[in-house]
């Protein structure tokens, strides 16, 4: 179990993390979410006693992480994927880590299987891709079997297979009840694999929630219209009791509108009705990513200037919330082949 | 509270699992043994030519680690590494979260220091004397004589000391080309010019070389006020005073 409590960092005159207080569930996994600049990787890495705090405190297991005699066999980190001397082995990588916590050398070759990395394991880390050196840092967090393992951005940089393998890590590393936290600055990606949401946003806590309920606040659908007479449709929706509302990002389309969990057939029959020209009638679904970037839109630090502070126009674009990254493709070689060709 | 015996094996563990280890060490030998002993040839060949004076303070032992001025270089290299490294690839993170007791990490990476560069400076300073004074002809002393011996091992603990201080300073710069930056010239550089110096020459015969210089010596050199003990306690200083620093910038600063 981790909690944070009041935990502040300060840089100079910048608060990177401001009384940040939370708890870890156990046996889920928690997304810690936020985007670029808010203060995640601060936060973990004051949670593994790697930066002081200007206030406040950590405990794992009811202990401050310093108080831990062998932290690994307690918690599992990956923080960098490349945190490696290129010149020594993942092998000899591992085994000092095991050395250092008591753990038995035998475990080294248990996590470089885990992660299918036994074949490489004698030669010098730095020849391996980014793909590799994310397992290894995998099989070192996990080389102590720790209950609580701690993944920092884990899934940049990887390629489609790597992605996946990682989701299923996590899941599956939860499903043995070990309680898993892990940091992204994508909800789509967080909305696979999360049971529990920490949302910060320039070092402050916006939401600790479940995936559920965060869907059920956010994923709003609504019909989108766009006609020609808008004042007739207007006039006929007000008659029905249904309110609509200008879109109000369509800038370009003059005679958008919105109406929150509208029945689209009924409004189709109502503007026929009325005869009255309707040249879109949508049903829309709010994507959890849209949901995110509102939520966080007022602590975003660092906007791309001439963009509107909700970019809401991104529903559009976006994939909702809905598992709709592809799969491996089924003919492609398992991930992690791809050394083998290479070497 | 982390086992220190289990931090020292995993520090020993990562300091025999690179080749810069091995490499930066048998540099160290290498320069030392040969550059002293083509000063000590040169020596015996130019005998002849040396002025009465400078035959009367000759010191057949410390000539025999003259090649130590440029040898220490590779020997400073190999400290610096120890630390230098990890704070390069960043993985000091993974260090202080397998081991986040910094007074035990620190001195476990001292302790696999030592373990490493004690046998590799004994070999250094001894078959550097052997040699030297194989090749000093009829101007040669034996290790019987008076001091030779601890000359001979004072080299080894000045040897040994450097290596010391240089990972304090790699802890206290982390990036190894500032930490090579420093000691590096300090020591080819600036502490020879500065002993030269007038006025400046009283403070800098107090700099870690000199007092090691006195601490290899049998016959003292005349600019310098202390004897061969005196000069181990100033080097131990030096190397106390980098070593504190830096365990106090590991334990305050963020990793």
């Amino acid at each position: 179990m981790i909690e944070v409590h009041e935990l502040t960092k300060r840089y100079g005159d910048r608060l990177a993390v401001d009384r940040l207080s939370f708890q870890v569930p156990q046996g889920v996994v928690t997304g810690f979410l936020g985007p670029n600049g808010a203060g995640k990787s601060t936060t973990m890495r004051m949670m593994l006693d790697l930066d002081r705090p200007t206030g406040g405190r950590v405990t794992i297991d009811g202990k401050h992480y310093s108080q831990l005699s062998e932290p690994l066999r307690h918690i599992g980190a990956l923080l960098e994927a490349r945190a490696v001397h290129p010149g020594r082995s993942a092998y000899n990588h591992l085994l000092w880590m095991a050395q250092s916590n008591r753990i038995p050398a035998g475990r080294v070759g248990e996590v470089l299987d885990l992660v299918g990395l036994q074949e490489v394991a004698k030669r010098r880390s730095g020849g391996f891709s980014l793909g590799m050196g994310q397992r290894l840092g995998i099989a070192a967090a996990l080389l102590g079997d720790p209950q609580i393992m701690m993944f920092d951005e884990p899934v940049n940089g990887l390629d489609p297979e790597g992605i996946l393998w990682i989701r299923n890590l996590m899941k599956s590393l939860a499903d043995e009840g070990r309680t898993v936290f892990v940091s992204s600055h994508l909800m789509s990606e967080m909305a696979l694999t999360a049971d529990h949401l920490i949302v910060i946003g320039q070092g402050r806590l916006l939401a600790d929630l479940t995936m559920d309920q965060f869907i059920d606040q956010n994923s709003h659908s609504f019909v989108r219209l766009r006609t020609p007479e808008p004042e007739a449709l207007l006039s006929a929706l007000a008659a029905q009791g249904i309110s609509a509302v200008p879109a109000h990002h369509d800038s370009g389309h003059a005679g958008s509108y919105e109406v929150l969990d509208g029945d689209a057939a009924a409004i189709g029959d109502l503007a026929r009705d009325q005869g009255i020209a309707l040249h879109e009638l949508s049903p829309q679904r709010a994507s959890l990513e849209e949901a995110f970037i509102r939520m966080t839109a007022s602590s975003v630090e660092y906007r791309t200037g001439g963009e509107p502070p909700v970019p809401s126009a991104m529903s559009n674009q976006m994939p909702t919330a809905a598992p709709t990254a592809a799969p491996a493709p089924t003919d492609a070689p398992a991930w992690g082949a791809g050394w083998k060709k290479e070497s | 509270m982390a086992n220190p015996r289990a931090v020292l094996l995993s520090e020993w563990t990562k300091v025999r699992t690179v080749r810069s280890t091995v490499i930066t060490l048998a540099v160290t030998f290498v320069v030392t043994v040969g550059l002293s002993a083509v000063i000590c040839a040169v020596t015996n060949s130019n005998w002849k030519n040396m002025s009465p004076s400078e035959q009367a303070t000759f010191d057949p032992t410390s000539t025999s680690f003259s090649g130590i001025f440029l040898g220490q270089l590779a020997l400073i290299v190999f400290a610096v590494l120890v630390v230098g490294n990890e704070y390069s690839t960043g993985m000091i993170r993974v260090t202080l979260s397998a081991v986040p007791q910094r007074l035990t990490l620190l001195a476990a990476k001292a302790a696999a220091v030592v373990v490493l560069v004690l046998p590799v400076a004994l070999a250094t300073s001894f078959v550097s004397f052997l040699l030297g004074q194989a090749l000093l002809g009829s101007h040669r002393t034996t290790l019987g004589s008076p001091h030779v011996l601890r000359a001979v091992f004072g080299m080894a603990v000045y040897m040994t000391l450097i290596a010391l201080l240089s990972l304090g300073v790699g802890f206290i710069l982390r990036k190894p080309v500032a930490s090579l930056g420093l000691l590096m010239p300090f020591f080819f550089l600036i502490s020879p010019i500065l002993g030269n110096v007038p006025k400046i020459k009283t403070v800098a015969r107090y700099f870690p070389d000199k007092a090691g210089t006195q601490m290899a010596s049998v016959v003292g050199s005349s600019d310098i006020p202390y004897g061969p003990l005196a000069g181990f306690f100033i080097c131990l200083a030096w190397t106390a005073v980098c070593l504190l620093g830096g365990y106090l910038l590991l334990h305050n600063r963020d990793a």
